[in-house]
């Protein structure tokens, strides 16, 4: 392995190291990916600013870190899991708690929900259910995305595994929350499988806090199926510190007919980079891409959405927006792929931001790639201050200068909010917004972990 | 109420007001006509406090204050209002949540409790049936997606909730039909009381066919150059502005 950076060195020597452990605990069914994964990831590395898909990331700020080791779980940190519990008022949800990304309870690793819904451990699920993992595990996390992604696939073992059988609606979402907890730095990586048959209905809610004032780093992919005709929303809600990096791929596959949407609502982190990546792979489908992210300090936000339009008559919606303030910055990339036979396409992406400072930075870059020519594609980007008229027009009515930014910033940011279908998630988070947007520490209320 | 004196401003270093005076007394209407481009929109925003027209000189004495020395905030607190000629869009933030925190600002400005939920939302229906304002408006983002005549009903309906003391209309009525401006007018016959006071600018005399004001006055080039009763106004539709503004020329050169 000539010619290796010296920070993906580190991580084929964390391999190397561990590798014996992961494959003892582990299905043989995930082992079987590992060694191809392994050697992808030599050839590939982690992804430098040289990448144009992370030109304005620096990953290194967090990959070239010793982190005191790869986290693998003992008892006593599951127990200290199964103690914490998320309390958003009103949302009445199936909850599950992912600690360093492992499912940490000791007994009921797999749970049954009505209708023959079953969600829990993903390395559970892999030596109880090989048929479903065989037919959808490593299928939509393509092989030609970036390096961590097939790191990921090399070494992580668990995570949540959801199946949603054919017809079936849950009317309860199910609420992953996703802790980060450790007294020393460390690196946590973890897969998630959700499989949405056909005609099936279904919402998941992500939690991303982190615990511990302790540098962490989360490289985590999410592989989701959704079947025809099939429903299927994701909201991912990221409040971790400052010394956090999280980085997310996550690879939604649609089939005809079916609808997904996925909302990204970045309230606080370190160093944040999330892929999603949609394909839509049957005539018919829909999807809603939306992402919003409220920046200070040093924070570096990312978003890199992948829309890949395959077949005719599908839909897709882009809705970015962002608030950056202090020297905080970020990314935006959306990309919109139509291949040729993709005819009467709808595909549209909006990425707005206010910069509240002049050292508050954002790079925003849409890459639409069109080849069948009965399409309708629209983008647009904006990066500027709050609009001085609208600031008139609400000191006019009494509203002092402080209240006015507020509201405008408020108003900027529930447009992506009201996407949210769940209510009580919908108040929540409009609430937590309004938190963050006036200083005040964003955890919510009624939380007995302080995660801001 | 309002004392404006040799009221001179200046947009980007161009002399815009040349000397203004104009006085309102409690409980009247004062109409301003003039042609494009007299000074009419730049009056109206001094007077509202918009900065990007800068006082020369003159004062303007608002209700024993030093009206140029407040803040646009403190000013509406005070009971100044303006009714904008383009009424400016804010997606994503509700009329609901516009109002109540206009309403309550004023209210603690006042040494007022805020209003209670019930009190507030009733206010709301009251108001929404005074100024004939279609009850979905109000649900919606301020003035998000509302057509021309909606915005000016809702800077109608805005201003029956603030109850201001100096309502300043600048063109309410340039692009509405018959009815709305049959809604904006009855809106402002409605609130009129004996202690406060409007000032309607209009290019054209038909809202004055609705709201009749107590003296006309005409602004041109950056100064009142007539002042009279109502009949002003239907001289200026029936002539135009050419007349008045040979009358001034030749008041120059005399």
């Amino acid at each position: 392995m000539n010619g290796v950076s010296e920070v993906t060195g580190r991580y084929l020597k964390l391999y190397r190291d561990n590798i014996d452990k992961i494959s003892s605990i582990s299905s043989p069914y995930l082992n079987s990916f590992r060694s191809a994964a392994f050697d992808r990831f030599g050839e590939l590395g982690i992804p430098t600013r040289k990448s144009e898909a992370y030109k304005y990331t620096n990953l290194n700020l967090f990959f070239d870190h010793d982190y005191t080791g790869y986290f693998l779980p003992v008892d006593s940190d599951f127990k200290k899991a199964e103690d914490f519990r998320c309390d958003v008022a009103d949302l009445d949800a199936h909850g599950l708690v992912l600690l360093n990304g492992f499912y940490p309870t000791l007994s009921d690793k797999l749970r049954q929900l009505p209708s023959g819904v079953w969600v829990g451990s993903l390395n559970e699920a892999a030596l109880r259910f090989p048929e479903l993992i065989m037919k959808h595990y490593g299928k939509y996390a393509h092989s030609d995305a970036d390096g961590l992604v097939h790191l990921n696939t090399a070494m992580a073992f668990d995570g949540v595994f959801v199946y949603v059988p054919e017809g079936v609606r849950l009317n309860k979402p199910v609420q992953v929350v996703d802790l980060v907890q450790s007294e020393e730095d460390t690196f946590n990586q973890h897969r998630n499988l959700i499989i949405v048959e056909k005609g099936a209905e279904f919402s998941i809610i992500v939690c991303d806090h982190t615990l511990a004032p302790k540098k962490f780093l989360t490289n985590a992919v999410t592989e989701v199926y959704v079947g025809e005709n099939a429903h299927f929303d994701l909201i991912r809600v990221q409040n971790e510190h400052n010394a956090a990096c999280k980085v997310t791929h996550t690879f939604i596959h649609q089939e005809r007919n079916s609808v997904t949407s996925s909302i990204n609502m970045t309230l606080h982190g370190g160093l944040i980079r999330n892929s999603t990546y949609h394909y839509l792979g049957g005539e018919g489908a829909e999807t809603s891409s939306c992402g919003l992210y409220l920046t200070d300090k040093w924070q570096h936000v990312d978003n890199f959405v992948n829309v890949d339009h395959a077949f005719p008559n599908c839909t897709s919606n882009q809705l970015f927006k962002g608030v950056l303030d202090d020297m905080s910055t970020g990314t935006f990339n959306g990309r919109i792929l139509v291949r040729p036979d993709a005819q009467k396409t709808l595909a549209y992406q909006k990425n707005n931001n206010i910069l509240l400072t002049d050292d508050a930075k954002m790079d925003t870059k849409p890459q639409l790639e069109i080849y069948a020519d009965d399409v309708k594609c629209s983008h647009g980007a904006t990066v500027g201050q709050l609009d001085e008229n609208a600031m008139f027009y609400l000191q006019s009515r009494g509203i002092d200068k402080r209240e006015a930014r507020f509201m405008l910033m408020f108003g900027f940011a529930h447009e992506v909010i009201q996407n949210i279908r769940i209510e009580p998630l919908r108040e929540r988070m409009d609430n937590l917004v309004m938190q963050r947007l006036r200083g005040e520490l964003s955890r919510c209320a009624s939380c007995v972990v302080k995660c801001g | 109420m309002l004392d404006i004196k040799n009221l001179k401003a200046s947009i980007g270093g161009k002399n815009i007001l040349k000397g203004i005076s104009l006085h309102v007394k409690p409980g009247e209407i004062h109409a301003i006509m003039g042609p494009n481009g007299s000074g009419k929109s730049t009056l109206a925003s001094v007077l509202a406090g918009r900065e990007f027209a800068e006082v020369t000189e003159g004062t303007v004495k608002y209700m024993g204050h030093d009206l140029l020395e407040l803040s646009p905030e403190d000013r509406a607190k005070e009971g100044i209002f303006l009714g904008f000629q383009y009424p400016i869009e804010i997606p994503g933030v509700s009329m609901v949540n516009f109002m109540k925190t206009a309403i309550n600002e004023k209210r603690k400005h006042h040494g007022l409790e805020p209003l209670s939920a019930s009190d507030f939302l009733k206010m709301m229906r009251d108001k929404k049936e005074l100024v004939e304002i279609d009850s979905k408006l109000a649900n919606r983002s301020v003035n998000e997606g509302y057509s021309g005549g909606e915005k000016k009903k809702n800077e109608i309906f805005q201003m029956a909730m603030l109850e201001p003391t100096l309502a300043i209309l600048d063109e309410t009525d340039s692009g509405l039909d018959i009815d709305a401006l049959r809604i904006v007018a009855n809106g402002v016959n409605k609130l009129k009381r004996p202690d406060n006071s409007f000032i309607v600018i209009t290019h054209y005399q038909r809202l004055l066919d609705y709201i009749v004001p107590d003296v006309v006055h005409v602004l041109y080039d950056g100064r009142i150059v007539k002042t009279a009763g109502k009949e002003l106004a239907l001289e200026l539709e029936a002539k135009g502005y050419d007349w008045i503004k040979k009358e001034v020329e030749n008041n120059v050169i005399a």
